[in-house]
């Protein structure tokens, strides 16, 4: 902010700005790592505070949590649940992300439809999808495929509405460029739309990833035999309550690192020259 | 205008044939009517059911629940957002954690603050808050990151008190972005309440539609779920078009 940035009249004078600067930033790096450990404890102590005034009825404290944790990663049955949560909401992903894209490149590139369209996915994004629950249980049966079709009716709207987004704002000039050089639509969507608005794609594809999540694991919380929302709510019926803290755990850990991964990848793809 | 309006106009035909298909399959038997039934018998059911009045107690109960968290919502967001704008030491902490708070699906900890609070209204309104606080919380950060410096020029050039600034010059040009927050969080709160009614509930809007699946009575499920759709449609709508008007007052000054 200081000194460093201007055009000091002495060479001495800049190099102590500069150290100045830099001092600055590492006491304030450090400052930033003290505060994220002071944040860490204080959750960890609202956990172990809420699991020792409740005596562990409703949360088991952290540490306990932990050592159930591990145990259960050795057991077969938690990889069974994960695999078929994992499985459902991979193909609810890939399917909003694909479709979602596509969506979203066509509404925006045909700006009538997309102004006819946009209300209507926006308005049905707002509405509570979960009361629609019974309605694909009736339409596909219980069962994997009524998980992954709830999770596409999260994951997808958001997706197209980001793509819708990011093409409407485009500069014209790109897909004039395109109409000169005679691309055909699949051509000017793969080597012009998508990679202009590869940002956009990217933070859709990060909130679709976890309303996807969110939508299957809804799906098994009320009505499955498999997955982790059965196990997490069977935990609780059965008040096995290591086991429900462990598998919120392991959600949040999971949900958490996905979101950040693709936050660093997305200031990536914003910061890359075009 | 005339755009605008087209634009109107095909969004209704657009609507309204997507329904009378759905009447026309229904009637002709190519859906299953065990499956979905025709939207004019969902209009009937609800107004059979609503108007019943058997229902006024679960009507009462939700919207109940849904408003006291909604302002719960609104009053902890914003009271915390405008916390964290003053110390740039706690934006510091606060900011990762709000990028990464809506991955984290907030329903899996419903049946644990069902646990903790026992099955009445607590816990949906603690999961309505939970859903809804944050997002008007970074909507507030943002209005007030949004308020331009001269402004607060402005007011010190014109001495005026805090209390004087807040309401003159920062809450009207923090006003627009507030107000999406506001939109969410009616729209996350109305959400979180009645999903958790419907997975681990027994009261409320929500119950009662899982309950009628439970119980196989498809013509009664259609009806509540038509009438929670429309009310959470007619709340945001109205709240979107509020929304225009005061982002449209702004721009003409």
């Amino acid at each position: 902010m200081g000194g460093a940035a201007g055009a000091p009249p002495f060479n001495g004078m800049s190099d102590l700005a500069l150290e100045n600067a830099l001092s600055r930033r590492t006491s304030r790096r450090r400052i930033r790592a003290f505060d994220a450990a002071v944040l860490a404890l204080t959750m960890l102590g609202l956990w172990q505070a809420i699991g020792s005034w409740t005596n562990g009825v409703a949360v088991s404290p952290p540490l306990q949590t932990l050592v159930y944790l591990f145990g259960l990663l050795r057991t077969w049955m938690f990889w069974d649940h994960a695999a078929a949560t994992l499985e459902a909401f991979l193909l609810a992903f890939a399917l909003s992300a694909l479709i979602g894209l596509a969506l979203g490149l066509i509404f925006g590139v045909r700006r009538f439809a997309g102004e006819v369209a946009e209300p209507i996915l926006a308005g049905f994004y707002t509405i509570p999808k979960v009361t629609l629950y019974p309605v694909v249980l009736l339409v596909f049966g219980l069962g994997m495929s009524a998980k992954v079709a709830f999770g596409v009716m999260h994951g997808l709207v958001p997706m197209t509405l980001f793509t819708l987004g990011a093409v409407r704002s485009l500069p014209p000039v790109l897909i004039r460029t395109a109409r000169v050089l005679r691309l055909s639509p699949g051509r000017t969507m793969r080597w012009v739309l998508v990679p202009a608005c590869l940002p956009a794609i990217v933070d859709g594809l990060r909130i679709s990833f976890s309303l996807s999540l969110l939508g299957v694991l809804i799906g098994e919380m009320f009505s499955s035999q498999r997955g982790l929302g059965f196990l997490l709510v069977n935990g609780m019926a059965q008040h096995n309550v290591p086991l429900s803290t462990a598998v919120v755990t392991v959600i949040v850990a999971v949900a958490i690192a996905a979101n950040t991964l693709m936050l660093r990848l997305g200031g990536r793809t914003a910061r890359r020259p075009t | 205008m005339t755009q605008r309006r087209a634009v109107l106009l095909v969004r209704i035909a657009v609507l309204a044939g997507l329904v009378a298909l759905l009447e026309i399959c229904c009637r002709t038997g190519i859906i299953d009517p065990l499956t979905v039934i025709p939207p004019s018998d969902m209009i009937a059911s609800m107004v059979d059911h609503v108007g019943s009045g058997e229902l006024n107690e679960s009507i009462v109960r939700t919207f109940s629940t849904i408003a006291l968290a909604f302002v719960l919502a609104i009053g902890c967001g914003t009271l915390a957002g405008a916390l964290v704008h003053r110390s740039p030491r706690l934006r510091d902490v606060a900011d990762p954690l709000l990028a990464s708070y809506y991955s984290v699906p907030t329903f899996i900890f419903y049946p644990l603050l069902v646990a903790l609070l026992g099955l009445g209204k607590a816990p949906l309104v603690v999961l309505g808050v939970l859903s809804a606080a944050p997002a008007v919380m970074i909507s507030t950060l943002s209005g007030l990151d949004g308020v331009s410096p001269v402004l607060m020029k402005i007011a010190r050039v014109h001495r005026l008190s805090p209390g004087r600034t807040l309401w003159w010059i920062v809450l009207p040009a923090a006003m627009p972005r507030l107000f999406t927050g506001f939109k969410l969080a009616l729209s996350y709160a109305l959400i979180g309440v009645i999903a958790g009614e419907f997975i681990l509930s027994g009261t409320g809007l929500g119950y009662a539609i899982s309950f009628a699946y439970q119980s196989f009575d498809n013509r009664a499920m259609y009806g509540l779920m038509l009438f929670v759709l429309l009310v959470a449609v007619i709340a945001n709508g109205i709240l979107y078009v509020w929304e225009g008007r005061l982002a449209r007052r702004r721009s003409t000054g």
